[in-house]
Order: C-alpha cells, then sequence, then structure tokens
C-alpha cells in the first residue's frame, strides 16, 4: 500500500522533506520504522512518535492509515 | 467524536496585548461570570552553552493538532463548570519576551478556573504536536522538548 508519511521538526530536518510517499507491502508499524531507519539512518538515535491517521501509535499496531506522521518531543506553549 | 466545528486555535506570530486585552473585554456582557483565569506563555530568552536564544520559531501537525485542542477543549467543558474557554497558540517565529499561548477560562466560580487552567495547560504541552526550534543570536538552532 501507499502510506503518506508526513515528517516534523527535528525529523524533517534529517529526512530533508516535509511529505513522501512510502511504498509499504508489511503489516506492523514496526516494520514500517524499519524501513524509515534504513532509508535514514540518523532517525536510528532520535526520540519520536508515531501518529497513525493523527492518533498516536505503538509498533505492535498494525498499519492501516493512509496518513503516518512521525513527531518529535513536543514543545506546545 | 463531536461534529462541533473545531475553533480556530493558530495565529501567526506572537500574540499581542491588545489582542489579549481585547479578548478580556468582549466577555463584560456575560454577567453570569464571576472568574476568568488566564495563562500566558512566553519565550524565554535560555542561555544554552553561551548562547542566547533570541526565538522560537513554531511548527505545528496542523490537522492532528487542531483535533487536539478540540478534545481538550470538550473535556474541560464535560470536567470543570466553564462558561467559555479559549486557545491561542502561536505559529511561525515569536522573539524572546513576546506570548505563544494564550489560554483563557471563564466561570461563575473562582475555584473552577484555577483548576480548569492548569488541566488544560498540562494537557497542552503533554498531547498537542507543537514544535518549537530554539533560535539563536549567530542564527544557530536547536530544537526544544517540553519538560
Amino acid at each position: 500500500m501507499k502510506i503518506t508519511v508526513k515528517y516534523f521538526g527535528m525529523i524533517a530536518e534529517i529526512t530533508q522533506c516535509d511529505e513522501e510517499i512510502i511504498d509499504f507491502s508489511g503489516s506492523m508499524m514496526s516494520e514500517f520504522l524499519k524501513i524509515v531507519h534504513s532509508k535514514y539512518p540518523e532517525l536510528k538515535n532520535k526520540d519520536f512518535q508515531i501518529a497513525q491517521n493523527q492518533e498516536l501509535v505503538a509498533l505492535k499496531t498494525s498499519v492501516t492509515g493512509q496518513e503516518l506522521a512521525l513527531l518529535p518531543p513536543f514543545a506546545g506553549g | 467524536m463531536s461534529d462541533k466545528k473545531l475553533k480556530t486555535v493558530f495565529k501567526e506570530g506572537a500574540i499581542s496585548s491588545e489582542f489579549i486585552g481585547e479578548a478580556i473585554a468582549k466577555h463584560q456582557t456575560k454577567t453570569s461570570i464571576g472568574a476568568h483565569n488566564i495563562f500566558l506563555g512566553q519565550v524565554r530568552a535560555d542561555v544554552i552553552n553561551g548562547k542566547t536564544v533570541s526565538a522560537i520559531e513554531y511548527t505545528a501537525y496542523e490537522d492532528m493538532a487542531n483535533q487536539k485542542f478540540h478534545e481538550i477543549r470538550e473535556v474541560a467543558f464535560e470536567k470543570f463548570e466553564l462558561t467559555c474557554m479559549h486557545i491561542y497558540h502561536s505559529l511561525g517565529v515569536v522573539k524572546a519576551g513576546e506570548i505563544c499561548l494564550f489560554v483563557f477560562v471563564s466561570s461563575p466560580r473562582r475555584k473552577v478556573v484555577f483548576d480548569a487552567l492548569e488541566f488544560i495547560v498540562e494537557e497542552i504541552k503533554a498531547n498537542v504536536p507543537v514544535f518549537g526550534k530554539e533560535i539563536f543570536e549567530d542564527d544557530t538552532h536547536q530544537w526544544k522538548k517540553n519538560t
């Protein structure tokens, strides 16, 4: 499936884009993370959460979403 | 999920004291209110490794952030006896000393607004995907984390 992946803050600085489409044939979020890490090895040392369709998800979650986002630590307020 | 229209929270740049003053003035017609409470987040000129922060540039995952603000608002109205509540958060560059977050709650009674305001501000800091780039005076930067 084709997934729109959004990047923010320090993550976008590493990926050098705000958004891209990644073709994903696995099922779990942990597999998706491996693809991201192999594409951007620098992200292995960075702290971030993953949101699927705008909800934060764990690595044991199934990938069902059209949109994933990699979110660095929040700094609102 | 409620189908109520999402309120506009984000504002480009700093939140001015005029804007804050007008927001207070607008509530003078609502005479059931007995207490307001206001939180203002201000950009600090932190010194980190000898370099001073001159501004923070805010970005957000806006769709998710607006949804989260909406959820916080719904929960706050359920939990506390509020007459009204407003949240404004900056996007873009806000200089040290300027206001980047304005939360305004109103209720018939004072104790409610103390509790409600703390709840709302803490929820925003923990759950809303806003990101802050701390820009130093020499134009280098680092990414801020909420503590």
